[in-house]
């Protein structure tokens, strides 16, 4: 090992890490997008990689440990950047990476740049920026092959010599080229002293014709990369049409370029929508069973219920969403992977600026139809602080699929079978006019979002159209997976919290009568799901079950039911109940109702099976469950009168398309703008909303008649 | 002329960039500077945003943006048409 290498470590060693184990050497990955950083970034550190966020800010921190020569150094993978001079968070935190302004972070040791060949000039401009930070730099030149399929030959050597930094051909995938890539980085590390000189020389070029205003700056930029260019690239690109303007023909097509954009859009909604229910019915179906088994075999009492209905519903609740997720950002990173993201924002920009939104806006938007969480986490493409606020705040307002149950029910309790005009289902006239109302509303509250609290002048639309490219495996699962992570460790937390606490709202004060267990819960476990019931006859008639056995079982499972309504009726919540009665009523909710909304607040779907304990139906119903239907249909108010009318029907989902009844969704709002005061905006506006339009409905219906 | 007057296929050299705002900056830092040559290849769907390509890349921008930019037809270097 070379001496100054020891002697930069221990200085670092003393100076700034806290943890002695980690490596001493500091190398930060800088590039433009679609510039290959990623796969370099992966290429170089394996697995050993973990992604985080800088502090108080959302941008992503990817960082790993890169086995050099003989020592490992921490490669810090910096966010993709055309430029470091401007404004936006991205280029603010790069700067603050290599000025070495980060806590936790020391000053980098050594700059890898990574410059695509087929891009030369506007990727070597970042570089030209990149000089002036005195950090030994060198150069990865990605793409070279794509290059030569391009007739373009780049004099690697010359390149060098001109910019006075090592350059090396890199070609990540089969990782040619890391090695020398790791050579040259350890000799730029130990020759750190000499750096210096040759970087102002270098510089000269530039400060010549600089006379302190950026634009003459950025312009003398160009000139000095004119003139590197010139001179090292030995044959020109032909300015035949390139393969991607083929592509793009159609793709950016007029009319084709639309009906593409919208089949991708459907089969990325069909994905989140259906395809993502296969692993959530199952982690559902085993989160239940876990729970049976928890209460099966645990004493009952109120550890037990706490960790069931608590802890592992929690856990569950968590976890149920990471299918869509996963699946949406395997779309996402495939599309950027591509190069279509980028295309699709072109397509639809203009139809989103009219709302005040960019281009790419849309696909979070449209994910929200299925699940507002990863929609909400999708807007990260965004790079706009105050755009991807105001798609924030818009996107739960698209009905996600846990409104479908909801809607479901009232659909079938009260307007099944019926038409207008006699072949229109009115139920899907319904859906569809919820759902329409969620658009709508969306698009009023952007453009009032965007012309008062969020107002910012357009922020520039000038966005790269990069290159169509294969998308690359292990990038596209490695984004998968790190999305994935995050969400549980940003959001699952305080899903978690949240689901324990309605937990305990629901379940205190306690019934004395439901701590004093009978015999048979323990062989039965008390009102739970369907499935358990079935297995456990199954396994101990096998078919030749006595009837009085079942019939007993039958009884003390309408006696359980019963007394989870009672318990459910009296506890907090249920005092909550009665406590916003008055001020449901206008909507021409009773307290019972009010129950559901409260509990429905851990998440929409929650109201039917609430519903179906206050109505001692059995926690186990569904939307769909006769007993539950029927139940509704018959229920009574205090008052004797019908506590569910059509129109208490219609004003319901009216209410569920608008208000905020999603503590997962305030979670992941809380995460993404690094706020609670975001979070609780979005949660006092949407309910507001949601009041007046179901006081609307409500009375404005009753004036009409019905 | 503006940029935005050069018909779909054509090529134009880059005289000027008026004002000096975030989007002139912008443009500058992504290689739109006087005496870079660019070519238009169409405008999206609803006629906005357009697409050009400069420096062997291409490049989509506002119009509003487009007109920021001042050029001078390059008649002799046209490339087909679309």
């Amino acid at each position: 090992m070379n001496p100054k290498v020891v002697n930069i470590a221990e200085e670092r060693r003393t100076a700034n890490d806290i943890e002695s184990k980690k490596p001493e050497i500091v190398i930060a990955l800088a590039g433009n997008p679609n510039a290959g950083k990623t796969t370099l970034f992966n290429s170089l550190t394996g697995l050993r990689q973990k992604v985080a966020n800088y502090p108080g800010v959302t941008v992503e921190r990817k960082e790993g440990v890169w086995k050099l020569s003989e020592n490992a150094a921490r490669l810090i993978d910096l966010p993709g950047l055309y430029s470091l001079d401007a404004t936006s968070l991205d280029e603010q935190i790069a700067r603050n990476v290599l000025t070495g302004k980060l806590a936790d972070l020391p000053k980098p040791d050594a700059i890898v740049a990574v410059v695509d060949a087929t891009n030369l000039e506007r990727n070597l401009y970042l570089v030209t920026q990149l000089l002036e930070y005195k950090i030994p730099i060198v150069i990865a030149l990605t793409m070279v092959d794509v290059a030569e399929k391009q007739s373009l030959e780049i004099d690697t050597k010359k390149l060098s010599v001109l910019l006075r930094i090592p350059v090396v051909e890199v070609t990540a995938t089969q990782r040619i080229g890391t090695d020398e890539l790791a050579g040259k980085v350890t000799q730029a590390v130990k020759d750190n002293q000499n750096s210096d000189d040759v970087l102002d020389e270098s510089t000269i070029h530039l400060s010549l014709q600089d006379d302190g205003e950026i634009n003459k700056k950025i312009f003398a930029r160009y000139n000095f990369i004119s003139d590197v260019y010139q001179e090292s690239v030995k044959r020109k690109q032909t300015e035949e049409r390139s393969f991607s303007e083929k592509i793009d023909r159609i793709l950016t097509h007029k009319f084709f370029g639309l009906i593409i954009l919208i089949g991708i859009l459907l089969v990325v909604f069909q994905a989140i929508f259906s395809w993502a229910n296969v692993p959530m019915d199952l982690l559902e179906a085993g989160f239940g069973a876990l729970g049976d088994f928890t209460r099966t075999n645990l004493p009952p009492g109120l550890l037990t219920d706490l960790i069931v209905d608590g802890v592992i519903a929690g856990v569950g609740g968590v976890l149920v969403f990471l299918p869509q997720i996963l699946l949406l950002f395997l779309f996402i990173s495939i599309l950027e992977d591509t190069g279509y993201m980028a295309r699709a924002a072109f397509l639809l920009d203009k139809l989103m600026s009219r709302v005040g939104l960019h281009g790419k806006a849309f696909l979070p938007l449209m994910s929200s139809f299925a699940c507002a969480i990863p929609g909400i986490m999708a807007t990260r493409t965004i790079e706009n602080p105050k755009d991807r606020l105001a798609t924030i705040m818009i996107a739960p307002f698209m009905s996600c699929s846990a409104r479908l149950p909801v809607y479901a029910l009232m659909i079938a309790t009260f307007f099944a079978g019926q038409t207008i005009f006699g072949f229109i289902s009115l139920g899907a006239v319904l859906i569809l006019s919820m759902y329409a109302l969620g658009i709508i509303t969306a698009i009023i509250v952007a453009f009032i979002l965007k012309q008062t609290i969020l107002k910012s002048p357009p922020p520039p639309f000038v966005m790269e159209l990069p290159p169509y490219r294969l998308p690359n495996l292990r990038n596209v699962l490695q984004s998968m997976f790190n999305n994935g992570w995050e969400f549980l460790k940003r959001a699952g937390t305080v899903i978690l919290a949240i689901s324990i606490i309605l937990w305990a709202l629901t379940a205190f004060p306690r019934q004395t009568d439901v701590t004093s267990p009978g015999i048979s819960q323990n062989q039965i476990a008390p009102g739970e799901q369907e499935a358990v019931s079935n297995i456990t006859t199954g396994d101990e008639s096998c078919g030749c079950q006595l009837p009085d056995q079942m019939q007993i079982a039958e009884q003390e499972k309408k006696a359980e039911e019963e007394k989870q309504g009672l318990a459910l009726r009296n506890s907090y919540a249920g005092q909550l109940g009665h406590l916003i009665e008055p001020v449901i009523e206008p909507l021409g909710f009773d307290w019972k109702i009010g129950v559901a909304l409260i509990a429905s607040f851990a998440a929409r779907e929650v109201l039917v099976s609430t519903l179906s304990i206050i109505y001692n139906t059995g926690k186990d119903s569904n939307e769909e469950s006769e007993g539950l239907i029927s139940a509704v249909r018959d229920a009574k108010k205090d008052d004797g009168t019908p506590a569910w009318t059509p129109l208490t029907a219609v004003t319901l989902m009216v209410f569920f398309v608008l208000a905020m009844q999603c503590m997962s969704t305030v979670a992941i709002v809380r995460r993404e703008t690094n706020s609670w005061s975001w979070a609780i905006f979005m949660v006092v506006y949407m309910t507001i909303l949601a009041y007046a339009a179901a006081f609307l409905t409500y009375q404005g219906g009753r004036l009409l008649g019905f | 002329m503006k940029l935005t007057n050069i018909p779909n296929g054509e090529s134009a050299e880059v005289i000027a960039i008026s004002g000096n705002n975030r989007i002139t900056k912008r443009l500058m830092e992504m290689g739109v500077v006087p005496g870079v040559s660019v070519r238009m290849i169409k405008s999206a769907p609803f006629g906005d945003p357009l697409e050009i390509s400069l420096r062997g890349y291409h490049l989509a921008m506002r119009i509003s943006e487009a007109d920021q930019i001042e050029v001078q037809s390059e008649r002799l270097k046209v490339n087909g048409s679309e």
